[in-house]
């Protein structure tokens, strides 16, 4: 079997009319068409993407799958798709090399401390997983950290959620992708939207560069190019688009068993089966469509990698990528029914979308198919910026996700 | 890395600057008056254009003087500085 991918979807004509548009073919978006044709029967779908298949933010990011957020309604919609995550490679019947590692959350002062302890037990209370690791523990289950308590930010314990860990984010589009296809899903790729026809307060089409396609249903799954898509239906959100930087090392032999993260010094790593060491960082500050942020970015993330790990000390730099992410006031995701009748909004992951890929799309398809959000989508909505109800993970889920 | 050219300084390194998200959001004339959608807006609404957006800096190790910039989110050019109060130019000029 190839992994081009040629061999696992039709390369679809688009159709005049379909039940369901979904914009965007990266991750959620193809989730989301699964579900839609698995649990709901609705296989009259196309997937629209304006490039090729998950070549957005699926293929960029750092592959970290976990759901050890803070707050209830958080920690329900990544641990419905963390239990998802336990099962897709049979339900999808591809190997997306799903690695239950765990991760490690540092703590590097007091504050640290007492938050993360503060979110094993929010965690515990929501029966996800969670464990506070002294530093000699941390040593013992990830030997290669630094735990000198003589550098500038040592490392005073850590939180593990074991069942943490990270998949081949590409396959994992691919597995979705196939999966739709077979039930009849139709994937459009080089097929992007410009603009949408609204009458009446009601969606009836979707103008591409491949013709007029009409839907009386358009799922945006468009992460950073959401407010673009956006813009074109005079929709107001609270989204900013920006560079997020990830790095590889050249290949290395195995010597880091686990996923590292670190929200005071900004880095988190973990090590790929083929050998790089896996990188990532916070945002670049400013907004950018670019796919590229600065190098000082690089630079931060580096020096703070080295510090905890001082056998990276000589590792290469093999190379160096930009996705775009769209950043919600509250760092958490925006999801549910819009003032358009018939358009759905699955947006504002920011950073951290890659692990919810089963659980959005899951929930999202329930939302599109009852035309409602569910009880895990609802605390999402759109409207929370007007009620007050936001969700605020920012730090308190732990580091830029 | 950007080449940020303050307005007070001149052309300094991003790393001297701190950014400060869309320019020309007035606090609302009349906050007494705002139903919860318009503070929704105010708060949280946001252009996020893919092109030239109008954005605010600070000069947080130089001059600490904050000032407003044109830049393009598609190539990062900066197409224009201008001071706090001062109307903003015409993109490109």
């Amino acid at each position: 079997m190839s992994f081009d991918g040629s061999g696992f979807w039709r390369a679809a004509e688009p159709k005049p009319a379909y039940e369901v548009v979904v914009v965007g073919g990266g991750g959620h978006g193809l989730s989301t068409a699964y579900y839609l044709a698995r649990n709901y029967g609705i296989t009259d779908v196309a997937v629209l993407e304006k490039g090729w298949l998950g070549g957005g933010n699926m293929a960029r990011n750092t592959t970290i799958i976990r759901s050890n957020y803070l707050w209830d309604e958080s920690a329900a919609i990544y641990e419905h798709s963390l239990k998802l995550w336990e099962d897709l490679e049979r339900e999808l019947e591809f190997d997306i090399q799903f690695s239950q590692r765990g991760v490690l959350n540092l703590a590097h002062d007091l504050g640290d401390v007492r938050s993360s302890l503060r979110r094993v037990n929010a965690n515990r209370l929501n029966a996800v997983d969670g464990e506070w690791l002294s530093p000699a523990e941390v040593a013992n289950f990830c030997p290669i950290i630094n735990i000198s308590p003589d550098v500038r930010y040592p490392v005073l314990g850590a939180t593990l959620q074991r069942r943490g860990g990270v998949a081949r984010h590409d396959k994992v589009a691919w597995a979705y992708a196939r999966a739709a296809d077979r039930l009849g899903v139709d994937i459009v790729e080089h097929c992007e939207v410009r603009g949408f026809d609204v009458r009446q307060g009601h969606m009836t089409s979707v103008e591409t560069s491949r013709g007029s396609i009409r839907a009386t249903k358009v799922a945006l799954a468009a992460a950073g190019h959401t407010s673009v898509l956006a813009s074109m239906l005079g929709l107001r959100l609270p989204l900013q688009s920006h560079p997020l930087q990830a790095l590889v090392s050249v290949l290395l032999e195995p010597v880091l068993n686990c996923i590292v993260m670190s929200n005071a010094v900004h880095v988190y790593v973990s090590q790929a089966d083929k050998g790089e060491l896996v990188m990532g960082a916070g945002i670049d500050a400013y907004n950018s469509y670019a796919q590229r942020g600065s190098f000082h970015v690089i630079e931060h993330q580096l020096a703070a990698a080295i510090q905890l790990f001082p056998i990276f000390r000589n590792a290469k730099l093999l190379r160096t990528w930009g996705g775009i992410v769209d950043v919600s006031p509250d760092a958490s995701p925006i999801l549910g029914t819009t003032p358009i009748d018939g358009l759905f909004l699955n947006c504002g992951w920011g950073t951290g979308g890659f692990k919810a890929t089963p659980g959005s799309g899951h929930v999202y398809a329930e939302t599109i198919a009852n035309s409602k959000p569910g009880p895990l989508a609802q605390p999402f909505a759109l409207e929370r910026f007007e009620t007050g109800a936001l969700i605020d993970e920012h730090g308190a889920a732990a580091v830029a996700h | 890395m950007l080449l940020i050219p303050c307005p007070w300084c001149g052309p300094r390194d991003e790393i001297e600057f701190s950014y400060g998200g869309e320019a020309h959001i007035a606090y609302p004339a009349e906050p007494d008056e705002l139903s919860d959608a318009q503070w929704a807006d105010f708060l949280f609404m946001r252009h996020n254009p893919k092109g030239d957006f109008s954005e605010r800096w600070y000069h947080s190790s130089g001059c600490r003087r904050w000032f407003n910039v044109i830049r393009s989110t598609v190539t990062h050019e900066i197409r224009a500085v201008y001071r706090i109060g001062e109307p903003p130019p015409e993109a490109g000029s």
